[in-house]
């Protein structure tokens, strides 16, 4: 309770702020929306729907890339741990591609693609597959062998192992890269949108240019607000709930 | 299978460890763990490993459970040569090695689960029936992290009985424990040997407690790792560590191995 408060409060704070200096005069209103304009485009954007089916068409892809780059990365960042022969060779590929900022995958999906959503997939699945098979790998390579040890004495071989040991035990440091691609899913699928101009789906990032090329202040910053507020919401539904699961089974986690 | 079925004593197991050699090679040079070592181990006989650390204890557990395999010689298991992990020999490791991703309950399920022939509700009480064993009944949903270091030895020690193998081997489980804890899991662990007739390998640091345990204790040397000893302890069961008879037995033993560690000193200094 006490802790919402404090969000809530802090929030508010932040916002009468904002307004408070918008109101102020000293930067001009095209530059600097107050919350008020932007809560009014928001609400005049969502009666007539053009918000909804951005965020829709934005979700769409992102689940869909972000979905796919957890079923590639996820098996792959768990052999590449356990092999040596596969760290040293989709590891090290995987490394060396992760440091490759999203936006510079766009080039290659515009020549490979053309201005197509196969190509705002490339650059989403690029842009989280490479973080989550790294992620993966990390946690299951701090995985202490006496677990498997243990399990094997148990009688525990193969598939069981992977998935009653490998898998639970990395699953601290799965959250984190689940995360990690998360984010990493949205930063590239806004670069998509943003360069990527297609007739199937008009997008959050879309908007997103659309308002600048505009001079629309408003809608660029409620956009952004938008993407603030699926991410927390993201946090809230996807991750929560598993940091809390182990951060109370590790005992880890103590925060004052 | 019923639960008594699962319960039931089942016959221990003979164990032999016939020339075994194990070297390790680090960029420090190559350590000779184990040298050449044979024991027999009787059905049923609580014998205790002890020597000074680095004498290869853990590695000539580690190559009974077949979690090691030695660079030489074999292990037998009731004449069947050990090839690699088997339910038949549990493992209770230095470290506690627990899962803390499941509850003390879903960590002695865990070889229950491995276990054919039973179905998911004996398995709980089977699982149980151990818990209550060590004590711990109270504390079956509890996570790892919330049991003192002697509450997770005796986990570890419920988790190793559960599959009801015939080999126990336990690797300084009490170590990290205070006086009083041990003293009480000395009991138990007897009582347990006694009830469930179970062949035990048992490492130790501590002279006395190897002396208030085994039928038998062997007294390994380090570099190479070698059994220099062997001591018969005749005492009636259940055995007090503080009793007077044990204190004569540890002293012995305690002088065997200050000879060989103090020689082995000496020839290090030659
Ligand atoms: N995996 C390994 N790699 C390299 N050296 C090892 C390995 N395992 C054991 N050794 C070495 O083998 C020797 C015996 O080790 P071991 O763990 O069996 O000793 P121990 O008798 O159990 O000692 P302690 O009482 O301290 O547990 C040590 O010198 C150790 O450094
Ligand atoms: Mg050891």
């Amino acid at each position: 309770m006490i802790r919402s408060l404090s969000s809530i409060v802090f929030f508010l704070t932040l916002l009468l702020a904002w307004e408070f200096v918008a109101r102020s005069g000293h930067y001009s209103p095209v530059l600097l929306p107050s919350p008020l304009n932007v809560l009014e485009y928001i609400w005049q954007a969502t009666c007539d729907g053009t918000l909804w089916v951005a965020t829709l068409v934005t979700m769409k892809r992102l689940m869909l890339g972000y979905g796919l780059g957890l079923l590639f990365g996820i098996p792959l960042g768990l052999i590449t741990a356990r092999f040596r022969l596969l760290q040293d060779t989709l590891g090290l590929l995987a490394l060396g591609v992760q440091t490759l900022p999203s936006v510079c995958w766009v080039p290659l999906a515009l020549l490979w693609f053309g201005q197509t959503e196969a190509a705002m997939l490339f650059v989403v699945v690029m842009g989280t597959l490479w973080s989550v098979i790294i992620a993966t790998n990390d946690g299951v390579r701090a995985m202490p062998p006496i677990y498997l040890r243990a399990a094997r004495t148990m009688g525990s071989k193969g598939l069981h192992t992977w998935f009653k040991v490998i898998l639970p035990a990395s699953l601290p440091y799965l959250v984190g890269g689940m995360k990690q691609g998360w984010a990493f899913a949205w930063r590239s699928l806004m670069a998509a949108e943003i360069f990527v101009t297609i007739l199937t789906g008009f997008g959050l990032g879309q908007l997103l240019q659309y308002g600048r090329e505009l001079l629309a202040m408003d809608q660029v910053v409620a956009v952004m607000a938008i993407i603030v507020v699926i991410g927390l919401l993201a946090d809230r539904l996807l991750f929560s709930p598993w940091e809390r699961f182990f951060h109370r089974r590790w005992g880890t986690g103590s925060m004052k | 299978m019923s639960i008594e079925n699962a319960l039931i004593n089942i016959a221990p197991e003979r164990i032999e460890i016939d020339g075994v050699t194990k070297s390790f090679t680090t960029n420090r040079g190559t350590i000779v763990a184990l040298d050449n070592v044979s024991v027999k181990v009787a059905e049923g006989e609580f014998l205790c490993l002890v020597g000074p650390s680095g004498c290869g204890k853990s590695t000539l557990l580690n190559i009974i459970a077949g979690l090691d395999t030695p660079d030489s010689g074999r292990v037998l298991a009731n004449g069947e040569s050990v090839t690699g992990p088997g339910r038949d020999r549990m493992v209770m490791f230095q470290e506690h090695a627990l899962f803390p991703w499941l509850d003390v309950l879903g960590n002695v399920m865990f070889g229950l689960r491995l276990k054919p022939g039973l179905n998911n509700k004996e398995r709980k009480e089977v699982a149980k029936y151990y818990l209550d064993l060590v004590g711990l009944s109270k504390f079956q949903h509890a996570n790892i992290h919330e049991l003192s270091g002697g509450m997770k030895q005796r986990v570890a020690l419920a988790r190793a009985l559960a599959p009801n193998p015939r080999v126990l081997l336990m690797d300084e489980p009490f170590a990290a424990l205070d006086a009083l804890t041990r003293e009480q899991l000395y009991g138990d662990i007897q009582r347990i040997w006694e009830a469930r007739r179970k062949t035990i390998v048992f490492v130790t640091h501590n002279v006395r407690e190897a002396a208030c345990l085994g039928d038998r204790v062997l007294l390994f040397s380090p570099n190479p790792g070698r059994i220099r000893a062997e001591f018969q302890v005749d005492l009636p069961r259940p055995r007090d560590i503080n009793s007077v008879e044990l204190a004569r037995y540890s002293t012995e033993i305690t002088t065997a191995l200050k000879g060989f560690t103090n020689k082995q000193g000496t020839e290090a200094a030659e």
